[in-house]
């Protein structure tokens, strides 16, 4: 039987973690619209993201800001995140990814996984550190509480359904960002530097636009994003570890493909999409065939439309 | 000889293991127009290529108003004043009329100077002004060869090297193209022009370069070239 109100509940949970897979996802497709890479260090790359904001809450002890200090708390970690994830993602294409531009695609792969290995290792080790926060770092590899900052009260009193604030936090983050990027891409000359590499670098070479330069700041954008996604799902999860960015990456890369690699619009419908599928497989099905469900998406799309829902009619890249 | 604003010698360059460009030199006088003619796979492209440094040349000189263009970015070219409308256009095809016009204009920080080079360029080609919010890639060929050479035009070149504009491109469109690269250079602008209709461009050139398979085989003035017996009947298909 089809509860309703169990519909519409699963329906909200799925809708907010589909925005956070939705931010990751547009990490991805964006460096895939412009140098045609699946980076596969970008979920561990959010995973490191989670675990600086842990840090942060340790390290500052947040905890103890109070109420209305912990919104400041908040946007603290936002910041702080967005920028090291930026930073991180801008170094791994300096480091790990320019210099192969010219290689094979293939090669180019390879050290995206290189790359992916070394920050869940990373991940690993930042896990150890003897922080109260990681539980004294008692055991690395442990999944990790990350406390609820966002009161969890139901916003809509004793009704059948539950909004939280961090239902809203996760909106009131990932749409303004979204807008914003989607105003950048259109508008700004970055944006429509960052076009016109993805459609023709060498032409965009010839117009001066700097490509490299252009190409290190798409790392740099679709990091950030990761980052902000990385505090969003820790306060909205309350649990991380050094393995979350795998299958963070695993639904966000679905989501990439299923709307269509390297379009934006197409990033936030495979996002959506893939969120209500995980909370309704969650709830009808079981919770052990949700990834299953995901991956049999991934590969139905690849074998039937590789271009994605809106990649055929719609191939704005970036 | 005057002092040139091109100087190429000696340029090697190959694409892997394959050597394209064995010892070309040529050099492009201010004011000039120019032109290299030669069959497919002579080397043409890869010349304008090495020249931009989007292909970084194996040995030999690029120098540009007397600074050696070696080991700059493309994008440091370009910001020299060496510009270059590549083979095939290259419009991007899913941006506007406009926007790849802007494209042109990226290094230029002055919007007053901007907004009036756009005005020349509408002038030169009033076709763009009337489609300036149409995406370039449903212009047709000829009109897609006008946008490449107004979005070059934008980010106001000293020397304008032109990869085949005639290429693909309806006749009635070519003598077009070409009328503009004349009022182009009588308005100042030097041109480098390379070309397969070796006798439209000679027509247009005051000197001339024949690229043989990666090297300089001829070089002169266009009516001598355009007069050679061996040019006839290679090149000009007499």
């Amino acid at each position: 039987m089809l509860d309703l109100d169990v519909f519409l509940q699963q329906l909200i949970t799925g809708l907010s973690n589909g925005m956070i897979i939705a931010l990751i996802a547009i990490g991805y497709t964006m460096v895939y619209g412009i140098i045609e890479l699946i980076n596969f260090a970008h979920g561990d790359v959010f995973m490191l993201g989670a675990f600086l904001a842990l840090t942060l809450v340790g390290a500052l002890g947040i905890e103890a800001w109070g109420p209305s200090g912990q919104v400041a708390g908040v946007a603290v970690l936002l910041v702080g995140s967005a920028l090291f994830c930026g930073s991180l993602n801008w170094s791994l294409d300096r480091c790990a990814y320019r210099s192969l531009r010219k290689s094979s695609k293939l090669s180019l792969l390879v050290s995206a996984i290189g790359c992916s290995f070394i920050c869940m290792n990373l991940g690993l080790f930042w896990g150890g550190v003897p922080m109260e926060v990681f539980a004294g770092g008692n055991a690395a590899a442990a999944p990790k509480d990350f406390p609820a900052l966002i009161p969890q009260v139901n916003l809509l009193g004793d009704g059948f359904l539950r909004i939280t604030p961090a239902d809203l936090l996760v909106w009131a983050v990932t749409i303004p960002l979204m807008i914003g990027l989607t105003i950048m891409v259109k508008r700004t000359r970055l944006g429509r530097a960052m076009r016109a590499v993805a459609q023709d670098p060498v032409a965009a070479s010839l117009m001066g636009i700097p490509v490299d330069r252009v190409i290190g700041a798409t790392f740099f954008i679709g990091g950030a994003l990761g980052g902000f996604a990385s505090v969003v799902y820790s306060l909205y999860n309350n649990t991380i570890g050094f393995q979350m960015g795998t299958r963070a990456g695993m639904d966000a890369f679905t989501a990439a493909v299923l709307g269509g690699i390297g379009s934006l619009p197409g990033a936030v419908l495979g996002g959506l999409t893939i969120g209500c599928v995980r909370a309704m497989s969650d709830q009808y099905l079981e919770l052990r065939w949700t990834n299953t469900i995901v991956f049999c998406i991934l590969v139905l799309i690849l074998i039937f439309r590789p271009n994605g829902l809106l990649g055929a009619t719609r191939r704005e890249k970036v | 000889m005057s002092e040139s604003l091109l100087e190429v010698s000696n340029l090697h360059a190959s694409y892997g293991s394959i050597e394209v460009l064995r010892g070309v030199s040529l050099h492009v006088v201010e004011g000039e127009v120019v032109s290299v003619i030669g069959s497919n796979g002579a080397g043409k492209s890869t010349t304008l290529m090495s020249i931009s440094q989007v292909l970084v040349p194996r040995r030999g000189e690029v120098r540009f108003a007397g600074e050696s263009l070696l080991g700059l970015r493309p994008d440091q070219v370009i910001q020299r004043g060496l510009v270059q409308v590549p083979e095939g256009r290259r419009v991007f095809a899913r941006m506007t009329v406009l926007e790849n016009l802007s494209m042109g204009a990226y290094l230029r920080t002055n919007p007053a100077d901007v907004t009036r080079d756009l005005k020349r360029v509408y002038d030169l080609f009033p076709l763009l002004g009337e489609r300036g919010s149409q995406s370039a890639g449903t212009l047709s060929g000829g009109e897609q060869q006008m946008l490449a050479i107004g979005r070059a035009l934008m980010s106001r070149p000293r020397l304008l090297m032109m990869d085949e504009p005639s290429m693909g491109i309806a006749p009635i469109l070519v003598s077009r193209i070409f009328a503009a690269i004349r009022q182009l250079n009588s308005d100042g602008l030097t041109v480098l022009l390379v070309e397969q209709n070796a006798r439209a461009a000679l027509g247009l050139s005051k000197r001339g370069y024949v690229l043989e398979t990666g090297s300089v085989g001829f070089e002169g003035p266009s009516a001598d070239l355009l007069n050679d017996p061996r040019i006839r009947s290679a090149y000009l298909g007499d």
